[in-house]
C-alpha cells in the first residue's frame, strides 16, 4: 500500500512538472498550443516511446540496455531488404519478422547476462557493436529510400485517425501510429501489473535473492525481459522506417541517450524494482517537448547534447534522492 | 598427467597473465602467417607504438573506475573536451601575440589536465554525494562534456595546434616515440599506486566488499572521488596525445575507443564488479588488440566488420573469464 501511494506520488509529480513546462512554453510561444503542433509532438512520441517501454522493462528488472538502437536497425533493415528481395505485398508477416529478429538479438543479451552473470551494460555494448557491425559490414550500408520502400509500409504509417484542414488549405491530422503506441503501452502495463511474470520483473529488480526464494524463476524473468526489449526494439525499427519512408542502416545514432533520459525522467530507478509504464510515457512526452521547444525557442542545436546530459544527471539525482529518502 | 598439472597451473594464475600472453602470441603468429610481407615490417610495429598509448591510457582509466565496481563512460568526452579547450586557448594566444611558444604549450597541457581532474571530480561528486550510479552519472556527464565541446567548436574540428603540441603525439626522444614514453611513465605510476599506496589497496577493498571496507574504517566516498579524478586525468592525457598525433581536436573523435577500452579492461583481467585489476594485464591486452587491429587493416577488413569482431571478442572474453573463474 505504501509503495503504491508512492508510485502515485511520483507520477503525479512528473505530470505536474510536465503541465508547468507546457504552460511556460505556451506562454513564451503561443504557437505551441496549436493543434498541428500538438499532433506533431504526439507523433514524435511514438518511436521513442515504444523503445522506452522496452528499456523500462529492463531497468525495472535492475538491468541496463544500450543495444536497442542496434537491434532496431537489424529489425528494420533486414526486414525491408527481405521484403524487396521477395517482393512481398503483405504487412503482418514483415512486422512479425522484425519482431523475431529483435527477439533473437535480445535472447543473446539474456543469455550472457544470465549464464555468465555479466554486467548488462557491458553485455549490451558488446551485442550492439556486433549486430550493428554485422548489418553495416555484411548486409550493406546503402539507404533504401522512398522509391524502393515497400509501398504498403508507407501507406500503413500514413493513415490518420482524424484529419483537419488549415485556413490556408494545408492538411494535417493525427497519425494512427499513436494508437499502436498506446495499445502497446497498455499491454505492457497490464503485463507488468497483473501477471505473475510481470510481478517477477519487479521482484527481480528489488532483490534477486528474495525473488528466488519467493519462488520466481529468475532465468525465465531475465530472458523474458531482454527478449521483450529486443522484440520491441525490432518492431520500433520497422515502424520508424515506415513512418519516415526510409530505411537507413545508420539510423538511431544517439537514440539510446534520448530513450534512457526519457525513462529516467519517468522515475524508473536503475536500482530496479521501481518504475511504471505511465511514468515512462510522461517522461517520453517531457523529453520530446523539451527537445521540440529548444528548436522553437531557437536554441542552437549544438546545445542539445548539453541539455540531454543535464537532464540525465538531474533526473537520476532526483530518483536517487527519492530512493535514499524512501529507505531512511 | 603432466599436461594436466601444467594446465591447472595455467588456470590458477589469478590474473590470467599467461593466458593473455598466449592469446597475444597466437594473434601474432596467425597474422605473420597470413600476411608476412606486410605484417612483419618494422613500420607496422613502429606505428603501433604511436597509436597504442592513447588506447592504453583510456583502458587504464576504465580499469581504475572498475576497481570500485563502477564504470566511466565519459572518458572520451573528457579527452575531447580537454584537448579542444587547449586548442581554443592556443588559437586565442596566437591571435593576440601571433606566437605560441613552449611555455604557452605547457600552460595548455596544464589546462587540459586540470579539465580532466575537474571532470573526474564532477563524476566523483555525482556518484558519492548524490548517490547516482556510475553508469548513469558518467553517461550524463559524457554527453555534457561532448556537448560543451560541440558548443565550443560549433561542429568542425579544431586544427593548427602548435609544433610543440604535435611533438607530444609524433615526436621521438632517444629513438623512442613520445606517446610510448608517456605511457610507460603513467603505467609504472599507476601500477605503483595500486600495489604500494594505501589509496590503491583501499580501492580494491571497496570493490571487493563495500560494507566490509566501511567497517574497516576506509573513507569510501573520498577514495571513490579520488579514483574518478585519476580516471579523468588519465583520459585527458590520452586526449592530449590523440590531438597531438592527429594535430586536430573534435567533439566526436575516438568514440570507438569506448568499447575498446572496456574490452581491453575486461580482457586484461579487470573484474567489472570491482576488486580486481592490474596494469600489466591491461598493457598486454592492449598489445594483443593492436596486433589484431593492424592485422585486420592489412587484411582490408572494413571498419564495420572490425566493430563486429570487437563486439564478438568482448562476449568471448566474458565467457573465457567465467570459465577461468569457475575452475579456480
Amino acid at each position: 500500500m505504501n509503495i503504491s501511494t508512492l508510485f502515485k506520488k511520483t507520477e503525479t509529480l512528473i505530470a505536474l512538472i510536465l503541465l508547468i513546462v507546457m504552460i511556460i512554453i505556451g506562454c513564451i510561444n503561443p504557437a505551441f498550443w496549436r493543434l498541428d503542433n500538438i499532433f506533431s509532438l504526439l507523433k514524435s512520441n511514438v518511436i521513442i516511446g515504444i523503445m522506452a517501454l522496452g528499456v523500462t522493462l529492463v531497468m525495472i528488472a535492475g538491468g541496463f540496455d544500450v543495444s536497442f538502437p542496434a537491434f532496431a536497425v537489424a529489425g528494420m533493415y533486414l526486414t525491408v531488404k527481405l521484403m524487396i528481395y521477395t517482393n512481398y505485398q503483405g504487412l503482418v508477416i514483415p512486422f512479425a519478422v522484425a519482431i523475431l529478429i529483435g527477439l533473437a538479438c535480445g535472447t543473446m543479451n539474456g543469455f550472457f547476462v544470465y549464464r555468465y552473470k555479466m554486467i548488462p551494460l557491458i553485455v549490451t555494448l558488446g551485442t550492439a557493436s556486433m549486430v550493428k557491425g554485422f548489418i553495416l559490414g555484411v548486409v550493406g550500408t546503402s539507404m533504401i529510400n522512398i522509391n524502393k520502400m515497400p509501398p504498403q509500409l508507407i501507406s500503413f504509417a500514413k493513415s490518420n485517425i482524424i484529419n483537419f484542414t488549415n485556413a490556408d488549405g494545408t492538411k494535417y491530422g493525427m497519425t494512427s501510429m499513436i494508437l499502436v503506441y498506446l495499445s502497446l503501452a497498455l499491454i505492457i502495463h497490464l503485463f507488468l501489473n497483473y501477471t505473475m511474470l510481470g510481478r517477477g520483473i519487479y521482484a527481480l529488480g528489488n532483490d534477486k535473492e528474495s525473488a528466488k526464494r519467493a519462488g520466481f524463476n529468475v532465468k525465465l524473468v531475465t530472458f523474458t525481459v531482454f527478449c521483450l526489449a529486443g522484440a520491441i526494439a525490432g518492431f520500433a525499427g520497422l515502424l520508424h522506417s515506415s513512418m519516415i519512408w526510409l530505411a537507413n542502416p545508420r539510423d538511431f545514432v544517439g537514440m539510446d541517450l534520448d530513450v534512457i533520459a526519457a525513462v529516467v525522467i519517468g522515475g524508473t530507478s536503475i536500482f530496479g524494482g521501481k518504475g511504471s509504464v505511465i511514468g515512462t510515457m510522461l517522461g517520453v512526452f517531457m523529453l520530446v517537448i523539451i527537445k521540440n521547444s529548444l528548436i522553437i525557442m531557437k536554441v542552437e542545436t549544438t546545445w542539445q547534447k548539453v541539455v540531454i546530459g543535464l537532464i540525465i544527471i538531474v533526473a537520476t539525482a532526483i530518483t536517487a534522492w527519492r530512493d535514499k529518502h524512501n529507505q531512511s | 598427467m603432466n599436461k594436466l598439472i601444467s594446465s591447472n597451473k595455467f588456470k590458477n594464475k589469478d590474473n590470467g597473465i599467461l593466458q593473455l600472453i598466449i592469446i597475444t602470441c597466437c594473434i601474432f603468429i596467425i597474422m605473420s602467417i597470413l600476411k608476412p610481407d606486410k605484417f612483419l615490417r618494422l613500420y607496422n610495429f613502429e606505428s603501433i607504438t604511436y597509436i597504442f598509448p592513447e588506447l592504453a591510457l583510456f583502458s587504464i582509466a576504465m580499469m581504475i573506475a572498475m576497481l570500485t565496481g563502477g564504470i566511466d563512460l565519459s572518458i572520451i568526452g573528457i579527452a575531447n573536451l580537454s584537448s579542444i579547450l587547449a586548442g581554443v586557448f592556443f588559437h586565442k594566444i596566437a591571435s593576440e601575440s601571433g606566437d605560441v611558444g613552449t611555455f604557452t604549450v605547457a600552460i595548455g597541457i596544464c589546462l587540459s589536465l586540470i579539465i580532466g581532474i575537474l571532470a573526474g571530480c564532477i563524476n566523483g561528486i555525482l556518484i558519492t554525494r548524490f548517490s547516482i550510479i556510475p553508469i548513469l552519472a558518467t553517461m550524463g556527464t559524457g554527453q555534457l562534456f561532448t556537448g560543451i565541446a560541440l558548443v565550443l567548436t560549433g561542429g568542425p574540428a579544431i586544427v593548427g595546434f602548435p609544433k610543440v603540441w604535435a611533438f607530444i603525439g609524433n615526436g621521438k626522444i632517444l629513438g623512442l616515440p613520445v606517446p610510448f614514453i608517456i605511457f610507460v611513465v603513467v603505467a609504472i605510476a599507476v601500477s605503483y599506486l595500486l600495489r604500494r599506496v594505501t589509496l590503491g589497496i583501499n580501492l580494491k577493498l571497496i570493490g571487493t566488499n563495500s560494507k566490509a571496507a566501511l567497517f574497516a574504517g576506509i573513507k569510501r566516498e573520498k577514495m571513490i572521488l579520488v579514483s574518478y579524478m585519476i580516471t579523468g586525468v588519465l583520459a585527458s592525457i590520452a586526449g592530449v596525445i590523440l590531438s597531438g598525433r592527429t594535430n586536430a581536436a573534435k567533439s566526436d573523435y575516438g568514440i570507438s575507443y569506448l568499447l575498446q577500452a572496456i574490452l581491453i579492461a575486461v580482457l586484461g583481467g579487470t573484474n567489472p564488479s570491482g576488486g580486481k585489476g592490474n596494469v600489466l594485464g591491461i598493457s598486454i591486452a592492449v598489445i594483443a588488440l593492436m596486433l589484431l587491429s593492424s592485422g585486420f587493416q592489412i587484411l582490408r577488413f572494413s571498419n564495420h566488420l572490425i566493430d563486429f569482431i570487437w563486439g564478438a571478442f568482448l562476449l568471448l572474453v566474458i565467457v573465457l573469464n567465467s570459465i577461468r573463474n569457475k575452475s579456480n
